[in-house]
């Protein structure tokens, strides 16, 4: 499947990334209306870690061996057959937060208005997934594993 | 008194309506310009700090940011300029000399906006080159003096040909030194000079043991401070340069700022991490043309004869007769950096009132090695303020074989010309070594971005030597009758050697 690679040494730390994720999951999709009038405002399924110079940005793996599934108590969480991809379904999610405790990489988080996770979904459905596209140092790919 | 200090050059206009206070401004700016308020929530932008690079607005995800001029003036005065009053401001200060970085900014005649083209009408055809092949090859070295076939068996060439350096097209990175500019920088001019089929230059920094793979598109340069000159880098390079000046600092040697020598720096340059490094104005070894010659037949000798040696030389007053002589002492090629060459760091007296304009220089030094009949004997490069494709090709018609860009590659990679390379805060990670900042640079992007230019210089190059009625490069170098000069008075067409607008063949 295809899967987000990480750059880290081009990794700039700008965040644009994070700003571009929330914008894409916002109810606009329009950066000026999801920050200034959207509430709760969007919250980005990316997230930039840096520690002195060094940084990059993660969001959900996609793990082979994905923890969030076995742990999802109501099937929620599961692997999308087309894409490969781990996907929350939202309806069955009661926001128990187990997939949270789990994840090796802390990139599950909770979700803004319904009781539900939120987590990187790869944009399926786009070109390619907002974090990469808008990357302006390339420090983000989208490759075939 | 109250101690004044200039204002600001720019002013940061920030449309509120448009700023999500992402903070990416904030958060990226190496001059510590724009500075989040979380009381109040508003970005505050200090103009103060502001040297106009842009970089904010690159990255503002909304446009909301523009960097403009402080339009705050003093009292119009065609003597007492803004910049005369502030300069005597920041050195009632200082005490010092002003750096700056980049080439001359001050508005002598740039000649090639001077200077027209020719173009074939019924008389002579053009050529088409996206129907009909194009030559932009170029060869740099020594031209042997005639030809001489072997017609003994299969005609086969017996002249020994001098060791040359093949380009795809007449543009080659100019020196640029490893501490003057980052390591992604060069790594990207390599990479790019290695793909496409030109060269690259080391300047004198000496060349990273990375970079050694390079080598065989490298020239690797000798200068006066001799920093990181071994056998194995003489060795490694295509060429050897022997920098004698610099365009935009005639005269003086090279300081790299201690803060800038990092321990890969101190490694390749071979002096401790943390000093200054200072190469002497004048090459202690060198004060006369037989000098010179020793150190070219050393670095031939050094090399086996395998490569090309060249001299740079800033276009001074005296540029025709020192080149004359550069040729005659044994150099092979001759680069000529005119006024307007950039630099990482060079007194702003020296950068905007020392030298000559590179036209003029090209112009004058073809001329004399063609009277003296001495032309064949070594190439002519060019460097100085390359800005676009139309100015390659009016040096070449001028006499140049090929040219140098610099400045022209580094806007290609983000560059905006702000004139702060001695800072060492490049927020384009161009000119610095803060890690922070370098990895702003991603080479595989560079890389591509040079190749583009590069790419589209030549094709830009092909179209114009094609409606000349001209299929080779080859062909155009020196034939200024393809030149004609609008607005220039006749001792400057003179010395062009181009006749003006309206005159026929």
């Amino acid at each position: 499947m295809k899967k987000i690679r990480i750059k880290e040494r081009y990794c700039m730390g700008c965040r644009l990334c994070e700003i571009y994720c929330a914008t894409q999951h916002s109810k606009s999709k329009d950066l000026v209306k999801a920050y200034r009038g959207e509430y709760p405002k969007p919250v980005p399924r990316i997230l930039v870690e840096e520690k002195d110079y060094l940084s990059f940005a993660i969001q959900c793996r996609h793990c082979e061996d994905a923890p969030c599934i076995s742990a999802c108590m109501t099937g929620a969480m599961y692997r999308d057959s087309t894409s490969g991809a781990v996907l929350c379904d939202d309806d069955k999610c009661v926001g128990c937060w187990m997939c949270i405790m789990v994840c090796p990489f802390g990139v599950i988080n909770r979700g803004q208005e319904k009781k539900a996770i939120s987590k990187c979904d790869l944009c399926l459905g786009e070109e390619e997934p907002a974090c990469v596209k808008y990357c302006p140092n390339e420090a983000l790919v989208l490759e075939e594993e | 008194m109250v101690k004044s200090s200039p204002p600001s050059g720019f002013l940061i206009d920030r449309d509120d309506e448009r700023c999500i206070r992402c903070q990416a401004c904030a958060r990226m700016c190496s001059n510590d310009v724009h500075a989040y308020d979380p009381e109040e929530d508003i970005i505050v932008s200090d103009n103060t700090k502001c040297v106009g690079c842009h970089f904010c607005e690159a990255i503002c995800p909304t446009s909301a940011l523009i960097v403009k001029h402080n339009p705050s003036q003093y009292r119009e005065n065609f003597n007492w300029t803004s910049e005369a009053i502030n300069d005597i401001k920041i050195q009632a200060g200082s005490g010092g000399v002003i750096l700056t970085g980049m080439g001359c900014d001050k508005p002598y005649t740039v000649y090639w906006d001077h200077i027209l083209l020719n173009a074939s009408q019924v008389t002579n055809p053009s050529i088409d080159p996206l129907r009909e092949p194009m030559e932009l090859k170029t060869f740099i070295g020594r031209k042997p003096d005639r030809i001489e076939i072997d017609h003994s068996t299969e005609p086969k060439l017996a002249t020994e040909i001098s060791p040359q350096l093949e380009l795809e097209t007449p543009i080659m990175f100019s020196a640029m030194s490893y501490g003057s500019i980052s390591y992604n920088t060069c790594l990207a001019l390599a990479r790019a000079a290695s793909e496409f089929g030109t060269f690259w230059n080391t300047g004198e920094g000496g060349l990273h043991s990375d970079f050694y793979e390079y080598g065989p598109r490298t020239i690797v340069q000798v200068a006066s401070g001799r920093f990181g000159v071994t056998r194995e880098y003489l060795s490694a390079g295509a060429a050897i340069e022997i920098k004698i000046g610099q365009g935009a600092k005639p005269g003086i040697g090279g300081h790299l700022p201690g803060e800038k020598v990092t321990d890969p720096i101190s490694e390749t340059r071979m002096i401790p991490t943390g000093t200054d490094a200072l190469s002497p104005a004048p090459h202690h070894d060198i004060y006369s043309i037989e000098d010179l010659r020793q150190l070219i037949y050393a670095l031939k000798e050094a090399t086996r004869y395998e490569k090309p040696v060249g001299v740079k030389i800033a276009a001074v007053h005296n540029v025709a007769p020192i080149s004359s002589g550069i040729v005659r002492a044994g150099a092979d090629f001759i680069a000529i950096d005119g006024t307007r060459g950039g630099t990482g760091a060079a007194p702003k007296v020296i950068r905007d009132n020392v030298g000559i304009p590179i036209e003029m220089a090209i112009a004058v030094v073809d001329s004399r090695l063609r009277e003296e009949g001495i032309r064949n004997q070594a190439s002519i490069i060019a460097a100085g303020g390359f800005r676009k494709s139309s100015d390659v090709i009016k040096a070449i018609a001028l006499g140049a074989d090929a040219v140098y860009i610099a400045t022209s590659a580094l806007v290609a990679m983000g560059c905006t010309v702000c004139q702060k390379c001695y800072t060492g805060k490049c927020n384009w990670g161009i000119a610095t070594q803060d890690p922070y900042l370098t990895k702003r640079l991603n080479p595989e992007i560079a890389t591509r971005r040079l190749k583009n230019l590069l790419r589209a210089w030549s094709l830009e190059i092909k179209e114009m030597i094609g409606g000349m009625g001209i299929n080779a490069i080859e062909s155009l170098r020196g034939n200024r009758e393809q030149l004609r000069g609008t607005g220039l008075n006749e001792v400057e067409l003179k010395m062009l050697g181009i006749k003006p607008v309206g005159e026929a063949w």
